[in-house]
């Protein structure tokens, strides 16, 4: 059993694509400016087309196989779905009526709806794939520091918070490995998960939840001890070794990622 | 009739993603019963690999394999528990029960012996590794030191009785006295009742201490696999393996570089010997 294997959080494919190269920075406000749009487009054929345009230029741009982005969207799968079906079925009055029997009836508008609704999701999930696909957790949390440093003034600890953030999201694959092993282990020994009543179900998860909790308040005094003994104190006087700075490709990036879904929604 | 037989088998990590690792490559591979294997290569050559395979921890994801001539697939994981035991790297890191009793009676209790039997069961277990069954028995295995640590895991997957034992780098991090005392205690429990013993190892002095058999894996595929003798006939295999020969070998390549006859001398003694005949040889030969 691979737990890597399954677990659904977009993973990081390093690359020397032009979109991998773009500054985190501009990807985060772009990714969020797009999802933003999203809810924002108005619900016509054209407007969803132009806006996929855009998002197929950005999967054309980070080189990655197309199917990365496909099972990217399986987690959601069952929720597209769903909302294709409510809308479809369930939906909204108006139009022309196809059918109609009870509560069930499909109508224009219930088919305009599911289809817009469905995309939406898809759309979501693509973008926040091509930002998380493209942009390592380093690059993501720095970027987040950098960007939520205005919050400084109201004396909000950013530096610390995304410290925090990067250490949680940085041993979330050591933790899935780890519990992989630990779970190998115990069934070595004949255990079995997940069988008989619920009591002996939650009892037989103790052998790899209780290694998995020791080991990691051990990771965590270790990791304390060695930032210890490196001087770490907190933001104040740190410098970075990779310090981004704007390039011209970064504000075309930029550019283009704000200024083309304003068009979309001026023309359409 | 082999007891564990591998056929054309190939493991793929995360299969179908564009971080797949292919770690094993077509590997076929026939273990008998009583024999004592080991397993040695370099880092990432896919000993633990090959070893969960042989464990039906992982799957093939191609090929087959077939312990007493049946589909490991089709093996209850409890049954197959009774005949393969492994031992992780780092075991110790799986502790998880309040006593050293709990934790080694663990296994023998999941694969159904019963509660009159799980006493001697865990006394002969502990025993067998040096630790003193009284005195420990009721301390958390939390507050052993290092070396009782790695004892009481290995104690806790032989209290299952296995017919194959498979270590998996054992005593890994251990002081040099503790790693050969560890390889003592379990050289005497396969010997003396006949247990088949597959070790995984960078020792290659602890490989040579132990088995009979080795196998040199490299990116996934076999490049030797013989008596222990053979190997060591040809350094090549050993620096094609990118593996550091043991100081014993060193030293005997360069006396045989320098003309001694030293062809299957292993130890100091031999090695000693050998050049001490020699010489006495060469001098009946010039007078
Ligand atoms: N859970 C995993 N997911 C992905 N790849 C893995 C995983 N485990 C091992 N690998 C890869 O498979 C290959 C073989 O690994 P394996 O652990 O079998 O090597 P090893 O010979 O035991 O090495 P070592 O001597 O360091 O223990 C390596 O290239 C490794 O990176
Ligand atoms: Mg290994």
């Amino acid at each position: 059993m691979e737990v890597l294997k399954t677990f659904p959080l977009g993973q990081y494919i390093p690359g020397n694509s032009l979109l991998h190269g773009i500054s985190a920075k501009a990807k985060i406000i772009v990714s969020f400016w797009l999802i933003i749009i999203i809810f924002l487009l108005k619900l016509n054929f054209y407007s969803y087309l132009l806006f996929f345009f855009l998002i197929l230029l950005g999967i054309l741009l980070s080189s990655l196989p197309i199917n990365y982005f496909v099972r990217s969207l399986k987690p959601v799968y069952f929720l597209v779905l769903f909302t294709f079906i409510i809308h479809f079925f369930f939906g909204e009055e108006g139009g022309r009526v196809y059918f109609r029997y009870g509560i069930i009836h499909i109508t224009d508008n219930g088919i305009k709806m599911a289809l817009f609704m469905s995309l939406r999701l898809i759309y979501l999930v693509l973008i926040t794939s091509l930002l998380t696909l493209t942009t390592s957790v380093l690059e993501l949390a720095q970027a987040i520091e950098d960007l939520l440093k205005p919050l400084n003034f109201v004396k909000f600890p950013v530096h610390e918070f995304s410290m925090m953030m990067t250490i949680a999201i940085r041993f979330v694959p050591t933790l899935l490995e780890e519990t992989d092993k630990i779970i190998k282990a115990q069934k070595a020994r004949g255990a079995e998960f997940g069988k008989g009543n619920l009591i002996s179900q939650a009892k037989s998860l103790l052998p790899i939840i209780i290694p998995l909790f020791i080991n990691a308040f051990r990771r965590a005094n270790e990791l304390a001890e060695a930032m210890e003994a490196r001087c770490y104190r907190g933001a104040k006087g740190r410098t970075r070794y990779r310090v981004s700075r704007w390039t011209i490709k970064d504000l075309v990036f930029l550019t283009i990622g704000i200024l083309y879904p304003i068009l979309l929604l001026v023309f359409f | 009739m082999a007891l564990i037989s591998l056929k054309n088998v190939q493991y793929i990590y995360m299969e179908k993603t564009p971080l797949e690792r292919e770690a094993i490559k077509d590997i076929s591979l026939d273990i008998g019963k009583g024999e004592s294997i080991g397993i040695i290569g370099k880092t990432g050559s896919g000993k633990s690999t090959l070893i969960q395979l042989i464990s039906g921890l992982l799957y093939p994801t191609q090929g087959e394999i077939f312990i007493k001539d049946r589909d490991i697939k089709k093996w209850n994981s409890k049954e197959l528990c009774k005949i393969i035991g492994i031992v992780f790297q780092y075991p110790e890191y799986q502790f998880f029960a309040e006593t050293v009793f709990e934790e080694v009676a663990f296994g023998p209790r999941n694969v159904g012996i019963p509660d009159e039997e799980l006493e001697n069961c865990v006394r002969e277990a502990l025993t067998t590794v040096g630790l003193s069954y009284e005195e420990i028995k009721d301390r958390s295995p939390f507050n052993l030191s290092g070396g009782e640590k790695r004892r009481l895991a290995i104690a806790s997957i032989l209290a299952m009785n296995p017919e194959v034992l498979i270590l998996d780098e054992p005593t890994a991090n251990l002081d040099p006295k503790g790693k050969v005392e560890i390889m003592n205690y379990i050289n005497k429990w396969v010997q003396s009742r006949n247990k088949t013993l597959i070790l995984v190892s960078h020792d290659l002095d602890e490989i040579i201490r132990t088995v009979k058999r080795v196998i040199v894996l490299k990116e996934g595929k076999i490049i030797f696999d013989g008596p222990i003798e053979k190997l060591f006939l040809n350094y090549e295999k050993i620096e094609e393996a990118e593996l550091e020969l043991p100081e014993i070998l060193k030293l005997r390549k360069v006396l045989e570089d320098k003309g001694y006859p030293l062809e299957g001398a292993f130890t100091v003694h031999e090695i000693v010997e050998r050049i001490v005949a020699f010489k006495e040889h060469i001098s009946i030969w010039k007078s």
